[in-house]
């Protein structure tokens, strides 16, 4: 049920992105991969999550924010039909239980990646304007340091801020394209700064590739 | 609006359908015959072109039989596609985006709907005046005055091509010409067999004869005997087609040649926006063909030409021409 109405939804979201996709240095493959993209609107995952093999699909993941999706019609969307992992992401640093939050997000995420999946993370963990990448937050970093075996895959979402930009409800038909990235070659010891640099630098040099 | 089959709808839809099988017959042999790298090249694409035209021909006819309403239907969703394709292509701003939903979603429909029910007064100056001034307005409330002009001129051009302009195709069914009652549909047949004839004989007089370009700096691949030789076909055998239309023979040409004309000027406008862009085309919906406004170009800009001419001389029955 849950994969017809994914389906169902992605078709939906396909003819009003018409995305295409473009793998680069990179083949769409069911071993477990982080994809990490760029945020600029709702439709993001499920666009990206549209144009993997069917196969990819049922094994891919999104991850979004629990104080936006868990709750009614959008639940049912991102948990019921695409399986998604609801993370919080509104943990006050400095606040006491700030730690003891992010590390019960990372166990959320390692336990969703288990054995066979893989994930679709948005490592701005907010919306972006669509005209620069803003910085990425640490998370992907410690999933990363405690699944170094996992492929992570750049992805870059073009125009999907010219059919549902922050702000907005209602889209505009634009063409986008989703450009799929080689995945990230990572020494052992990468310090967190080197890590989310280099993360960084992958998705922005996809934007004119 | 009136319509109805006839038997002389048939016997060109079939000369069509025949056309393609011996294209598709060529395009077979050619395949087997042609071994060098790019001799291969160019055929594939050529196959490509005739499966997309199998395609294309096969969901024209079927909207075509439907009647009126399907090819209302068909039309405004070339439009849709169209303007989606031009929006995409230009630079559009945050502030754009409702200006935009409107122009996708109400001024496009309400163009189709107008036609459909032949509120000719309407469907005529919906875009060019309540459009016109609507984009800019619209435009102003979003508050951004950065490049306002450009953006504003942007929108209305897209609206004007990719919807106004096609639109004129199937607005030829309300024309409802005296004498010609309930066989309106043969005038649109007759308009896209022309525009699709010229593009096709442009392109092979250009492949087997064409040297002297014609517009080297906005279209590289258009000669001077790709368009005389696309142009004069397309005329004779638009000529030839004199009887479905309300046209004599002489009428027949003199409207075959301005068909041709205007559609070779809107591809070539449309491979300027294309050029400024920096793109070949403006889209890959049909294989080897690019985008569906690749394929549009030359009806936007010959259907409200044809339209008109037809209107004012056959229905008006303007003084002017009657005296």
């Amino acid at each position: 049920m849950s994969a017809l109405s994914a389906s169902i939804i992605a078709a939906c979201a396909r003819a009003l992105a018409g995305p295409s996709a473009r793998w680069i240095n990179c083949r769409p493959s069911t071993r477990q991969r982080v994809y990490f993209a760029n945020h600029t609107s709702h439709l993001d995952f499920v666009v990206l999550w549209s144009v993997l093999p069917k196969r990819v699909r049922a094994l891919t993941r999104p991850v979004a924010a629990k104080d936006y999706w868990d709750s009614g019609l959008r639940k049912r969307i991102a948990v019921n039909a695409f399986n998604a992992v609801l993370v919080e992401r509104n943990a006050k640093s400095g606040d006491g239980d700030h730690v003891a939050a992010a590390r019960n997000t990372l166990e959320m995420l390692l336990q969703a990646v288990g054995t066979e999946n893989s994930l679709i993370v948005f490592p701005e963990g907010t919306r972006g304007d669509g005209l620069q990448v803003g910085p990425f937050k640490s998370g992907i970093y410690y999933l990363w340091s405690r699944r170094p075996d996992v492929q992570f895959v750049p992805v870059y979402l073009s125009n999907l801020n010219r059919i549902l930009p922050k702000g907005e409800f209602l889209p505009v038909p634009v063409i986008s394209r989703v450009t799929f990235g080689a995945p990230l070659r990572l020494d052992e010891n990468e310090t967190k700064e080197s890590f989310l640099t280099k993360a960084h630098a992958a998705v922005c040099a996809l934007r004119d590739a | 609006m009136n319509f109805k089959l006839d038997h002389q709808m048939f016997l060109v839809l079939n000369v069509v359908i025949g056309g393609l099988v011996v294209a598709s017959l060529v395009g077979f042999i050619l395949s087997r015959r042609v071994k060098s790298e790019d001799g291969r090249a160019a055929i594939d694409n050529l196959n490509a072109r005739i499966r997309a035209w199998w395609i294309m021909i096969g969901i024209f006819s079927i909207s075509f039989l439907i009647g009126p309403a399907g090819s209302m239907l068909l039309f405004a969703f070339i439009s849709l596609l169209a303007l989606r394709e031009y929006v995409s292509l230009i630079s559009t701003t945050r502030a754009d985006h409702r200006t935009l939903f409107w122009s996708f979603f109400v001024f496009t429909p309400l163009q189709y709907w107008f036609w459909y029910e032949s509120w000719y007064g309407l469907a005529i100056i919906l875009i060019p005046v309540y459009a016109f001034l609507f984009v800019p307005i619209r435009l102003v409330l979003a508050g951004d005055t950065t490049g306002f002009l450009d953006r504003a001129a942007r929108i209305q051009w897209g609206l004007m091509v990719c919807v106004y302009c096609i639109s004129y195709a199937p607005a030829l069914l309300t024309l409802n010409i005296p004498g010609y009652q309930k066989q309106d549909a043969k005038l649109l047949l007759f308009l896209v067999i022309v525009v699709q004839l010229s593009d096709v004989f442009q392109y092979i007089w250009g492949k087997l004869l064409g040297k002297r370009k014609i517009a080297p700096t906005i279209s590289p691949n258009k000669t001077w005997e790709g368009f005389v030789g696309g142009v004069a076909t397309s005329v004779a055998l638009g000529t030839a087609l004199w009887w479905m239309t309300p046209f004599s023979p002489l009428q027949a040409l003199v409207m075959s040649l301005a068909i041709a004309l205007m559609g070779f000027a809107g591809g070539l406008t449309m491979s300027a926006i294309k050029r400024d862009r920096g793109v070949k085309d403006f889209g890959n919906a049909i294989e080897g063909h690019g985008g569906i406004l690749d394929r549009m170009d030359s009806i936007c800009f010959s259907a409200p030409l044809f339209f008109h001419l037809t209107r004012w001389i056959f229905v008006s029955q303007h003084p002017l021409w009657f005296r």
